[in-house]
């Protein structure tokens, strides 16, 4: 074998690592592009605006904008408080005993199930044995259970990075733990806590599997109206048009995925803004 | 009255921590009871070994072996491209790369994990699997082989965010070492670097496995879905996931079709939690030095 010298070697190996970086790089650009490209042509205030009609192959995608937003913003209020309490619990009232490790254990555990699983547990537990039938609140359960873990994380890194030194002040004033919480740690925690959410709510939007036998059907052909309604969602609809109807025009295809990228991007991109901005504006 | 509140609130507070186990508990056991009542039904080593997945013949056939093999393919397939590429990837970032484009690399990296993987199962399909039913001359694309390369790229923020965390917090004095000793900078990189992250990077790589072993919509538009156990990578195959998501909508609810598709989630939870356990502890192990 020919011994490079460690120089060459090192230019060799910067190469191939740089090779690497692009190769991770491409498909990413390549989705985004290919979406564009194609799909801005079909988004139109009618396509935003109006029922699917004629079998999904003409008309408008908004029964399924709207049931995607009342899914993600029930499923958002839900596991917001729930999440920030036990952020709060995890991080400012437990030392590390048995029970706050297996507290720990279950959030990882919970992070690591697969969407899909998520959803067989929303239909037996909320569709079947609570009896909501597949409607919005099951399917918002289910995702709200599925965002825990990521809520609980983010909520607790803020709170850790409220400096000690002001819980120690408000404390040796006297006030309560409660109350330094409420009235100094969540404040200056809020910022990273709302990052993390707008994070979420970007992740739910574009899920499918949880909500496939939880809330979402194939058509319905009125606007949601109540939370126990089934309804239309945009993953599930473009999963639809893209592998279940036959003949489809391509343009629905690419104007519905267009839509969720745009929406998921959108919304990511707004946490991305308010983390440099709340950076910026930090009292410490 | 003041006390009174902060009583009260602080139960909540403990309650909403303890949430999070109640919920593993309880996925665990309505998996559990129905996956319980199909082993009965069914019989558990008929549904291990079992060659064949035909939930419609007669009588029906609820053989887990041909998914577990489709879903052992893809993984193994998306980890021979991803683990690579993204340690490469992580390596670049963390130590070669400019600092002023370091940072647009790694949200570049990160954007892959916002796109829905409807969306990137959708291109795949128009894109991919063309390409792949061509390029190899096979009569059609959906195979694991497309299926291995979309889920590697689905993989890849996973595990080169977590590695270049792993790779950034080496201790900058054994990079010290190296130098005063005359290694150059890709000698310390490959020799030391890599070794002193390497627990972090396996975590990396194992919570990458997680997230292809459980995701399903991309998987279930681009492998082809044949349950049949396959001759090579450049077949159809179908995984445990898809064949959850694919199924459940044709089940009678209650009935053992029904059953056995829970009996399935309770595999991949118990493979899920197998592997992000391993994951938390090599993360440990990276954070104690």
């Amino acid at each position: 074998m020919i011994k490079l010298s460690p120089k060459l070697s090192q230019k060799l190996s910067y190469s191939i690592l740089f090779l690497a970086t692009i190769l991770a790089i491409v498909p990413v650009v390549v989705i985004i592009f290919t979406i564009i490209k194609n799909g801005a042509s079909a988004i139109t205030w009618d396509f935003l605006t109006s029922m699917p009609k004629d079998g999904m192959r003409t008309g408008g995608i908004l029964p399924a904008v709207l049931g995607t937003f009342s899914i993600v913003t029930c499923a958002i209020s839900i596991t917001l408080p729930i999440g920030v309490f036990a952020a709060i619990y995890l991080n400012e009232y437990t030392r590390n005993n048995l029970l706050t490790r297996i507290i720990k254990l279950a959030i990882v555990n919970l992070a690591g199930v697969p969407s899909v699983v998520y959803g067989l547990f929303g239909l037996g537990i909320f569709v079947m044995f609570l009896k909501l039938g597949v409607s919005v609140i099951a399917g918002a359960l289910t995702l709200s259970i599925m965002e825990l873990p990521v809520i609980i994380t983010t909520a607790r890194g803020a709170l850790n990075s409220v400096p000690y030194s002001f819980r120690e002040a408000s404390l040796s004033l006297g006030v309560s733990r409660w109350q330094t919480i409420r009235h100094i740690v969540l404040p200056n925690a809020l910022p990273g806590i709302l990052t993390g959410t707008i994070l979420s709510i970007a992740r739910i939007s574009g899920e499918t599997a949880p909500i496939l036998f939880t809330a979402s059907v194939f058509y319905v052909p009125h606007l949601p109206h109540s939370i126990f309604d089934q309804v239309m969602t945009l993953p599930y609809h473009l999963y639809i048009v893209s592998t279940q109807i036959p003949n489809m025009p391509k343009k629905i295809i690419f104007g519905t995925a267009l839509v969720l990228l745009i929406m998921v991007l959108t919304i990511s991109f707004m946490a991305i803004i308010a983390r440099i901005y709340f950076r910026k504006h930090r009292k410490w | 009255m003041r006390k009174i509140i902060d009583t009260v609130i602080e139960t909540v507070i403990f309650i909403c921590a303890i949430l999070s186990i109640i919920f593993v508990v309880l996925i665990f056991g309505f998996l559990f009871k129905e996956g319980f009542a199909f082993f009965k039904d069914f019989g558990i080593t008929k549904f291990i070994t079992g060659k064949f997945w035909n939930p419609s013949s007669n009588p029906a056939l609820f053989g887990i072996l041909p998914l577990i093999v489709g879903s052992t393919l893809v993984t193994v397939g998306a980890c021979v491209i991803a683990v690579p590429i993204g340690v490469m990837t992580a390596l670049y970032i963390s130590e070669i790369a400019p600092k002023g484009i370091r940072d647009i690399l790694k949200s570049l990296v990160e954007l892959m994990a916002a796109i829905p993987s409807v969306v990137i199962g959708f291109v795949g399909m128009i894109t991919l699997v063309p390409f792949v039913r061509i390029f190899f001359n096979i009569p059609t694309g959906l195979t694991a082989f497309s299926g291995s390369i979309m889920l590697a790229f689905m993989a890849m923020p996973t595990i080169v965010t977590i590695s270049e965390d792993a790779i950034r917090s080496v201790p900058w004095h054994y990079k010290e070492g190296a130098f005063a000793l005359g290694a150059t900078k890709w000698q310390t990189i490959r020799r030391i670097v890599l070794k002193a992250a390497m627990p972090g990077i396996i975590a990396a790589i194992m919570l990458g496995i997680g997230r292809v072993i459980g995701e399903t919509m991309a998987v279930m538009m681009i492998t082809g879905n044949a349950a049949h156990i396959p001759d090579s990578i450049f077949e159809p195959v179908r995984t445990m996931t898809a064949t959850i998501a694919a199924e459940m909508g044709e089940t009678v609810r209650g009935d053992m079709h029904y059953k056995a598709l829970f009996a399935i989630g309770l595999v991949l939870f118990v493979i899920t939690f197998i592997v992000n356990f391993i994951a938390d502890l090599f993360l440990g192990k990276s954070k104690n030095k």
